[in-house]
């Protein structure tokens, strides 16, 4: 996550499909509650959050790859 | 400048964040445009210099902005004529016009029919989000009918533009439409449009949660998201009957129009 750029929109939350990412507790320098990947052992690297996140906010690195 | 993100270095990150409203689908578009862009790049066909992006005023226009490209903003609806100037005289530019449904359609609309007449070698982005976005949500020749906007408080009593049509009827290459809620669909589309000569254009159905939404009950970006996933269907050989939009009915996406012809640029400069 770039935590700064992040809206707190949900878009990405909404699109993944094993509910890996939550909003956090935290906020960032502009006041929003950037969203966390939480539940990272989850993911399965299909990218839908960074495809889908508007703000270039959140990005997918998969091991080996 | 910081290069974090995988598209960092076709961003001037320096002005991120950008000015949309937290889940407006602009950001969407612009994130797939590049994706495509990026295959373009690593496979050779061209390099980032050959880029050029062109914008009038919208928020959709202020995407040249925040693009690391040669890039020019100019006046309302007036982007589409400068591409062309542009691309006559650097004939060896990729240029790429990205806009709103206002400045594509509305006040460059006539542009847009005689570029797309000419099959001038751009490419046009139309990003459709049915209203006039940065002046405040008001009714767009693209509004559908019934719906409440700023200024349609009524619901809207006009016969929207089918842009798929119009440009379907000239004598173009390539017409899609894409939408925000299948990202690699834009991705795919602007990589073909891209790939080859004479006039491409691609409308991309977006959400405007900010003022569009919140006249029609959906304020939150995720539930106007979800009810536009409702309403769209994919055809791999969509036909243009079906191309109206009529909001809470079917949105078909597809590549509508996918040809060859030469360009205007050929016919000028000979190949
Ligand atoms: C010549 C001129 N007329 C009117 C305007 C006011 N104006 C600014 S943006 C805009 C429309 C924006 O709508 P659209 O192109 O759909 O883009 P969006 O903001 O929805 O992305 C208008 C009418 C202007 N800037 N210049
Ligand atoms: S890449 Fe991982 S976190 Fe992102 S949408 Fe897919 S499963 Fe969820
Ligand atoms: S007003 Fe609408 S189109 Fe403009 S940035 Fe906000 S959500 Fe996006």
């Amino acid at each position: 996550m770039i935590v700064d750029r992040c809206k707190e929109c949900g878009l990405c939350i909404n699109v993944c499909p094993q509910k890996v990412l939550e909003r956090g507790n935290e906020f960032n320098i502009y006041g929003y509650r950037y969203v966390s990947p939480k539940y990272i052992e989850k993911c399965v690297g299909c990218r839908l959050c960074e495809y889908i996140c508007p703000d270039f906010a959140i990005y997918v690195e998969v091991d080996g790859l | 400048m910081d290069i974090i993100h995988p598209l960092d270095r076709y961003l001037r990150t320096d002005r991120l964040p950008h000015i949309w409203c937290p889940g407006c689908g602009i950001g969407i578009v612009i994130s797939a445009m590049l994706r495509a862009i990026d295959r373009h790049i690593s496979e050779g066909h061209f390099t980032q210099d050959d880029v050029a992006t062109v914008s009038g005023i919208g928020c959709t226009a202020r995407a040249t902005l925040y693009l690391n490209f040669d890039s020019a903003h100019v006046i309302h609806g007036r982007a589409i004529p400068f591409a062309i100037g542009l691309k006559v005289i650097k004939p060896n530019l990729k240029v790429i016009v990205i806009g709103g449904d206002g400045d594509i359609a509305a006040i460059g609309g006539n542009h847009l029919l005689h570029s797309a007449r000419r099959n001038m070698d751009i490419t046009v982005i139309m990003v459709n989000n049915m209203v006039y976005g940065m002046t405040g949500g008001q009714v767009a020749p693209t509004t559908p009918m019934k719906v409440y906007t700023t200024t349609t408080p009524y619901g809207n009593l006009e016969y929207p533009l089918n842009l798929i049509k119009l440009v379907s009827s000239l004598n173009t290459n390539y017409v899609a439409r894409a939408s925000v809620t299948h990202p690699h669909l834009i991705e795919r589309y602007i990589y073909n449009a891209l790939s080859r000569d004479g006039f491409s254009f691609i409308e991309v159905i977006s959400i405007c949660p900010e003022v569009f939404g919140r006249h029609i009950g959906f304020r939150n970006p995720v539930e106007l998201f979800n009810k536009l996933k409702s309403m769209i269907k994919f055809k791999a050989k969509p036909s243009i009957d079906e191309s109206d939009i009529v909001w809470g009915k079917e949105i078909v996406l597809g590549e509508y129009v996918n040809e060859y012809k030469s360009g205007f640029i050929k016919l000028l400069y000979g190949s």
